[in-house]
């Protein structure tokens, strides 16, 4: 099954962030809550855990993409 | 919330950062929940995820004739300077035993300074939209974090000495045009250093016993 990876919310007022890095490229295989893309607003900088393991498949937002809140990120192949 | 502070004095921008790391790992290893890291730096300029070279002004040659070093760290934020007459407080708090709220936290760390001014007499406040704290004559603290694992890491950059100032000309702070000011321009004298850090010490457990 495949996994769609969203943006959650960010807390009050903060409806998107940009893409800074991504930790694995499209194809690589990922853990459980291994990092997988780190993401900035304005002066705080965080990191999206895998919610499962599996292969990466597709990635919709490169580094410097600006993501809103709700919009998927990942998809990952479950266990793949 | 079990919490521990640090002293590290005058240190290289780069030892602080590995000594943050080791904070960080103990923290998430449970050993306790949060740490405050006090510090001052020789100069250097940092550059955040949202740094963009133009704000650098001081050509490159420039800043290696004055030894002041680039370095790219994973906060957020734009680009900035750190000099010895400024103290830099590391809050590493474990936000999962609080609010896990990235903008929430960034608005408690502009309140700890609002605080620790309010201590001297001086009117901090904060500037919707922005990140740090103001007084009337400019900004008076810098802000920049990182987010891993909800374990919070960077932090916060107060100006204390006048002479340091300088430093800023070398860059565009955060990507604008900021005029900055001092602890010690405002107070027409500096308190002593051990004292503010003992403040902003006590300002920290009283913030994290708040979010209890």
């Amino acid at each position: 099954m495949t996994k769609v990876v969203t943006l959650p919310k960010l807390g009050e007022g903060i409806e998107k962030a940009t893409v800074t890095f991504w930790y694995f490229q499209e194809g690589d295989s990922v853990k459980e809550k291994d990092d997988l893309v780190e993401l900035a607003t304005d002066k705080a900088t965080f990191n999206m855990p895998s919610p499962c393991a599996g292969k990466l498949t597709q990635v919709f937002f490169h580094e410097g993409d600006a993501v809103k809140v709700g919009e998927v990120l990942a998809h990952i192949e479950e266990g793949a | 919330m079990e919490y521990r502070v640090f002293d590290l004095g005058l240190v290289d921008y780069q030892e602080s950062l590995e000594f943050q790391r080791l904070i960080f790992q103990e923290i998430l290893d449970g050993k306790f929940n949060a740490g405050l890291i006090l510090c001052r730096h020789y100069p250097v300029i940092t550059l955040g995820r949202r740094a963009v070279r133009e704000n650098i002004l001081a050509p490159e040659e420039e800043l290696r004739r004055q030894n002041i070093p680039l370095v790219k760290v994973e906060r957020g934020g734009d680009v900035t300077y750190h000099g010895p007459g400024q103290l830099v407080a590391y809050p590493l708090v474990d936000l999962q035993f609080l609010k896990k709220d990235i903008h929430w936290f960034l608005r408690c760390l502009e309140g700890l300074i609002i605080d620790l001014l309010a201590g001297y007499g001086v009117s901090g406040q904060r500037k919707p939209g922005l990140t740090g704290v103001w007084v009337e004559e400019g900004k008076i603290a810098s802000i920049g974090i990182a987010i891993r694992k909800w374990i919070s890491f960077h932090g916060i950059s107060l100006n204390l000495k006048s002479d340091d100032l300088a430093g800023f000309g070398l860059i565009r702070p955060c990507g604008m045009d900021i005029r900055m000011t001092c602890l010690e321009g405002l107070l027409g004298r500096l308190p002593q250093e051990q004292e503010i850090k003992k403040n902003l010490a006590e300002q920290f457990s009283k913030f994290l016993k708040k979010g209890e």
